[in-house]
């Protein structure tokens, strides 16, 4: 399922590093990206505090991949991609496209990078002018574009354009002096694809493209990107809320809670041996429409805390289980734990992560990449998943404590007995 | 399998006919024309049981739900045929205080979008209260010690400082929290949740299904979930009707439908969800979209985008056919004389999905 993982990309990678020739070299690079949203108060509209929408992202994207970002609203997901594809203004650190600073560009360099970097919205209706026709809605961009060597300017080349790119959006070619609310909500969608793509980017930030259609039009537009991405050699940074969806269609994910970064790798690593326990309750969460699939949720408790005032060391930890199961370890509390690589290119934000092991996480999660049984072999009553005991990193008093509170738990995973961490892997 | 096992003895456990929804037709007149919202729709829940609607946007199930509800505002709407049948009386024949006593009463909702369905100038307290002032007769503390008790049941954290706060003091899970109490406070028969999970995250989401289904089983009340996620739908209820352009389409357990659909359109939206599974593979998507409402099509409303259709479909409508107890389809395909047709349409899913079919 994980497929012959690619050499990892450092995540220090020298800054200004030149990319040509190197195959490797990510399309895409974050370092340390943080967009704060100042919070006003007072007569005097006083700078209070901050919003911490993104705190401190790292990672890349590499030519030719779909990234996909997921997590739950009000994580930061949306509000990284605008702030990468600068729709929105950096607090801090560094977004690289192709090795250059994209932060720092201005005027010429910017234009220039907007063509290289497109978005797709998610709504497809507030996103396109309803007073508008279809040629200028997507002839726009061409237009601002528009240099000697295109020749955009002219309306009939801009024109012909439009209508070549509606037709590769499988929309007819006639349809340009239409208005927008002409179109069913499927229909517009391609049309916000076609204004992405007339421009002829490399990257293209797909924001929720698919989460305010019906299932039988999502799988149209999805299947659309899929072809698209083929046929003009695109790069994704695909951001949605619905892990099937982000399952799909992408070859990395990323998982986001609250403004931090907390696991990444590839696809098919993410969804069959998730680390962070965040990540695995997200999965676990999951309505499975096949009723065979009976497996014990993993119901957090809790609301998202607010991102102006993140908890404190590690931001999962107030609604985290798998602390509890550990008997709340202090470096939770205090210690902001950094995404740390703990096997090829699957980088995890966890104190504890090496404490969760497979078969735990497929009590929990019922999309691990096995077939669904027919009947669940389902222990008796286990009270809460995972934890071996096992050697951690910092304190070492956990292990005899994991067993009071949730003893439940650890008479669960009893079953199988390992130190390894890395059990049940592929 | 147990699970259906137990299922299919909770059913039968379960009591008489509650709700019978007997070819229901909610129209609206509008500038250009009529819509038919509802046309002919026709189910029936037993008491404590647990039935969703489920389909796509503009299939008619909110409407249907707002039509039990009698909060169909008329004109534009016209209830122009059919009967709802609620606990041996007719709703579409009620009036006035009768309809009162009932909505909210012994029929409750809950709707989509908890902060638009909660009054925001009145503290949580207060408009659970007044529910139970309205339906149950009681006096002012009697109802506040009920509205605290509500909150109690639906695991509301510190719930009576949560009394004298107002909703945009809560977050949205914790208003579909209050609204699940306020439809709780008065012991209603039947619970309509409209959509109750589709504006909250997929963990708060996970929180408020396990929520509803643990009230449902404890109090025993009748569930009629409106939803369009068959996600949702697998984990919460035992029977499911498919609804498609105002009408009901397809109705059976919900391991019947679900695993092995019998109506084509059922089949294509099982197909089109992304899994695992499809990783790789293009997804089987239904082509063309949901007939226009002014011009629907003569014959089967979902033949235009039918890859089975043959001539029968495009001339003259299916009606529900009945494939066993409880157990329907609205497709030509089981009728007796399209045998053949069926034997294709069999041979084709077989080949075509590795035999999931049985």
């Amino acid at each position: 399922m994980t497929g012959p993982a690619p050499a990892a990309t450092p995540v220090n990678a020298p800054a200004n590093a030149p990319t040509t020739g190197q195959p490797e070299a990510p399309l895409v690079e974050l370092q340390d990206l943080k967009t704060y949203y100042p919070i006003r108060a007072g007569i005097l509209r006083r700078v209070v505090g901050h919003v911490r929408a993104v705190d401190g992202v790292s990672f890349e994207i590499r030519r030719g991949e779909v990234f996909g970002l997921v997590g739950e609203s009000g994580c930061g997901k949306t509000t990284l991609g605008r702030t990468l594809v600068r729709l929105e203004k950096a607090t801090e650190g560094q977004v690289r496209l192709d090795g250059r600073d994209v932060l720092s560009f201005q005027g010429k360099d910017l234009k220039k990078m907007r063509r290289r970097m497109q978005v797709i919205f998610q709504d497809p209706v507030g996103s396109l002018n309803p007073r508008m026709p279809i040629s200028d809605i997507i002839g726009e961009g061409l237009l601002a574009q528009a240099d000697a060597q295109n020749g955009w300017a002219d309306r009939k080349v801009r024109d012909k354009r439009v209508s070549d790119y509606l037709e590769v959006v499988g929309l007819r070619r006639d349809y340009t002096r239409r208005y927008p609310h002409e179109f069913s909500g499927g229909q517009r969608q391609r049309i916000g694809i076609a204004r992405a793509l007339a421009l002829s980017p490399d990257f293209v930030f797909a924001d929720e493209p698919v989460s305010a259609l019906d299932v039988s039009i999502q799988s149209q537009i999805l299947n659309l990107l899929v072809d698209l991405r083929e046929q003009f050699d695109l790069t994704f940074l695909f951001v949605a809320h619905n892990l099937s969806v982000v399952q799909y269609i992408s070859d990395r994910v990323g998982v986001m809670y609250l403004g931090k970064l907390v696991e990444l790798a590839d696809v098919g690593e993410m969804y069959a041996h998730p680390r962070h326990p965040y990540t695995i309750a997200l999965l676990s969460a999951i309505p499975d429409p096949d009723p065979r699939v009976k497996s014990r949720r993993l119901v957090l408790t809790g609301d998202v805390p607010s991102p102006a005032n993140p908890p404190s060391g590690c931001r999962f930890h107030t609604r985290c289980w798998l602390r509890r199961q550990l008997n709340n370890p202090e470096n939770c509390e205090t210690e902001d734990p950094p995404l740390r690589e703990l096997a090829t290119g699957h980088r995890v934000a966890c104190h504890w992560a090496e404490s969760v092991v497979d078969t735990a996480v497929a009590e929990v999660v019922p999309t691990v990449d096995t077939e669904v049984p027919t009947d669940l072999p389902a222990p008796e009553d286990v009270g809460a998943p995972v934890v071996t005991e096992i050697e951690t990193p910092a304190a070492t008093d956990v292990v005899a404590a994991a067993d009071d509170e949730a003893a439940p738990a650890s008479g669960g995973s009893s079953g199988n007995p390992t130190n390894d961490p890395t059990t049940g892997r592929v | 399998m147990t699970d259906a096992l137990a299922a299919r003895e909770r059913r039968a456990g379960v009591g008489e006919v509650l709700l019978d929804v007997r070819d229901l037709r909610t129209h609206f007149h509008v500038m250009d024309g009529t819509v038919k919202a509802v046309d002919g729709v026709s189910f029936s829940l037993r008491r404590g049981g647990r039935l969703a609607l489920v389909g796509e946007s503009g299939c008619g199930k909110s409407v249907t739900a707002l039509s039990i509800m009698r909060l169909i505002e008329t004109p534009p709407g016209e209830f122009a045929g059919g009967e709802i049948i609620f606990d041996g009386r007719d709703l579409l024949k009620l009036g006035g205080r009768d309809l009162r006593e009932i909505r909210g009463g012994e029929i409750a909702m809950i709707f989509q979008e908890p902060m638009t369905s909660l009054n925001p100038v009145m503290t949580v307290g207060d408009q659970i209260a007044e529910a139970v002032l309205l339906h149950q007769g009681v006096k002012r503390k009697a109802a506040d010690e009920v509205a605290l008790q509500s909150l109690v049941d639906v695991g509301v954290p510190d719930p009576k400082r949560r009394l004298k706060q107002y909703p945009f003091e809560l977050s949205g899970g914790m208003r579909q929290r209050i609204m699940i109490a306020m439809a709780l406070s008065c012991n209603p028969k039947l619970i309509i949740a409209d959509e109750p999970t589709t504006a909250l995250d997929v963990t708060i989401q996970r929180q408020i299904l396990e929520l509803i289904k643990t009230i449902q089983e404890r109090t025993g009340t009748a569930l009629l979930l409106i939803t369009h996620d068959l996600g949702v739908v697998a984990e919460t209820v035992d029977d499911v009707a498919v609804m498609y352009a105002g009408r009901v389409v397809e109705t059976g357990t919900v391991d019947d439908v679900l695993l092995n659909p019998r109506m084509p359109y059922t089949r294509g939206l099982l197909e089109s969800i992304p899994s695992q599974a499809k990783k790789g593979q293009r997804l089987s998507a239904i082509k063309g979209v949901v007939p226009n409402p002014f011009r629907m099509p003569p014959g089967c409303k979902f033949e235009p985008r039918c890859p089975y259709a043959w001539e029968a479909g495009a001339t003259e409508e299916p009606p529900l056919i009945e494939l066993g107890p409880d157990r329907t389809a609205r497709c030509w395909l089981y009728d007796r004389r399209y045998q053949d047709h069926l034997a294709q349409y069999d041979a084709h899913i077989t080949n075509d999905s590795g035999g999931t079919t049985s």
